[in-house]
């Protein structure tokens, strides 16, 4: 497969924590372009997975590369991650995480493409109804939207979510997965992790099951998923 | 000016929290509050004894109170894992770090503009040495303590006694500072000696751990 249609290559890629292997061996590579749904129980190392490619933790062996780069710094201006947490100011209404969000990516590189401005993002997440409330009085739903528009809002090449349909309401989980749809449509590369499956079928082009660390199984709902 | 405007954006996001949940300014004041009464009561000063002990209560008072300050910086920022953002923004680590210095900075000042007056009415002090110099002091010896206080906050950030592994590892660090702060303010109080070696032994002290810090920022945030 040629490289320009790689978005990840995982080359042997372990992560071990004192005695545990979070990861083992994952040797994969991925297509742009695609939506991967990253399916296992706790403890499976779908996090952790997302976690070394959004570069926010280090392989303890093996070579990661993201969009053609393993230089961390460049890769992370290129991807949004999503991690279960909202990683937004409880204390701040939606409107000032954004702009403050929007603040640091227009003053590090002010020649970069232009992104959503937050009423935006908000707008495309459906939350333009809440700009001016406190993120802290939203409730679990309109947090993980607020969060998504945050990640949206840079217009990342790859999206890495981990379980952003966990502990959410089916009203959320439908917009979420209706902003999903259209970036998949648009041709952006997704990395979703969950435990429900059914509701990410619809924008899946591939379920891949991670067991213990390792990489199971992948089942393709679309041609040239991945080349492993 | 990028850095700088990032430094800003970074400054208004942190006063902003601190404004709406006065989380560290609260618990400073009542510290600090705390310490300059209960001394006053414990010791029952003359005149001649307030300007030799002052400047210790004060820096003690001060570096208690803002160990307080200093927990609450990055802590606000684990919640919901904000760091995560933090890391993943395309912004210098170190604007992140000024702006956080910044901030305790300004909050430990507005800590001694309210105790300020109370010290001088419990103690009875009247400085003897040119006492406009504790306008250099109280600044540079704020900054020793917010730096290093900063850095070392979020070295401990991801260790689980962080509260307590903060004092261990700052207090030590922060003596000569410490040393440079109380003796150069007795000095100006008591007019006794020139306080001139402990500021500019002070000023060399910031600017060795403001650079230090700015430089090993980096690091210290992407630490596992």
């Amino acid at each position: 497969m040629p490289s320009a249609t790689r978005a990840i290559h995982l080359n042997e890629v372990s992560k071990v924590y004192g005695d545990f292997a979070a990861l083992r061996k994952v040797t994969a590579e991925l297509s742009a372009g695609k939506t991967f749904v990253i399916l296992g129980q706790n403890g499976a190392g779908k996090s952790t997975l997302l976690r070394i490619l959004a570069g926010l933790i280090r392989p303890s062996f093996g070579k990661v590369t993201v969009l053609g780069s393993q230089d961390v710094a460049a890769i992370r201006r290129r991807i949004g991650y999503l991690s279960h947490d909202s990683m937004v100011y409880d204390e701040l209404t939606a409107l000032e995480n954004l702009g403050y969000a929007a603040r640091l990516y227009a003053d590090a590189d002010p020649s970069a493409e232009p992104m959503w401005k937050p009423e935006e993002a908000l707008d495309l997440v459906g939350l333009d109804a809440a700009l001016d409330r406190p993120v802290g009085k939203f409730s679990q739903g309109m947090r993980q939207r607020a969060a998504l528009a945050r990640v949206l809002m840079s217009k990342p090449e790859l999206l890495l979510l981990d379980e952003p349909f966990s502990n959410v309401d089916f009203a959320s989980s439908s917009k979420m997965l209706q902003v999903l749809g259209k970036l998949r449509a648009e041709g952006k590369t997704i990395l979703l992790t969950t435990h429900q499956p059914e509701l990410a079928r619809p924008i899946a082009d591939c379920f891949c099951t991670m067991h213990e660390g390792q990489i199971a199984a992948m089942e393709f709902f679309s041609p040239e998923g991945s080349a492993a | 000016m990028n850095y700088a405007r990032t430094v800003w954006a970074h400054l208004q996001k942190d006063l902003r929290l601190e404004w709406r949940s006065k989380d560290a300014l609260n618990g400073m004041l009542f510290f600090s509050l705390l310490v300059v009464v209960l001394f006053s009561f414990a010791f029952d000063p003359t005149m001649a004894v307030s300007r030799q002990i002052a400047g210790g209560i004060l820096w003690v008072a001060l570096l208690f109170a803002s160990v307080t300050a200093l927990n609450q910086t990055w802590t606000r920022e684990l919640r919901n894992r904000v760091l995560d953002a933090q890391r993943m923004a395309p912004s210098p680590a170190s604007a992140l770090f000024l702006s956080k210095v910044l901030a305790n900075f300004l909050f430990v000042t507005m800590i001694q503009v309210v105790l300020a007056p109370l010290f001088i009415i419990f103690y009875n002090l009247r400085a003897i040495g040119q006492g406009w110099l504790m306008l250099l002091v109280l600044p540079l010896g704020t900054l020793a303590l917010v730096v290093n206080g900063t850095f070392f906050a979020a070295l401990s950030l991801r260790t689980r006694n962080r509260e307590m592994l903060l004092p261990l590892i700052l207090f030590p660090v922060s003596v000569p500072a410490l040393l440079a702060m109380v003796q150069s303010t007795t000095a100006i109080l008591t007019g006794e000696s020139d306080p001139g070696l402990w500021i500019r032994m002070l000023s060399g002290y910031d600017i060795i751990f403001v650079t230090l810090c700015l430089l090993l920022f980096e690091t210290v945030l992407d630490a596992e």
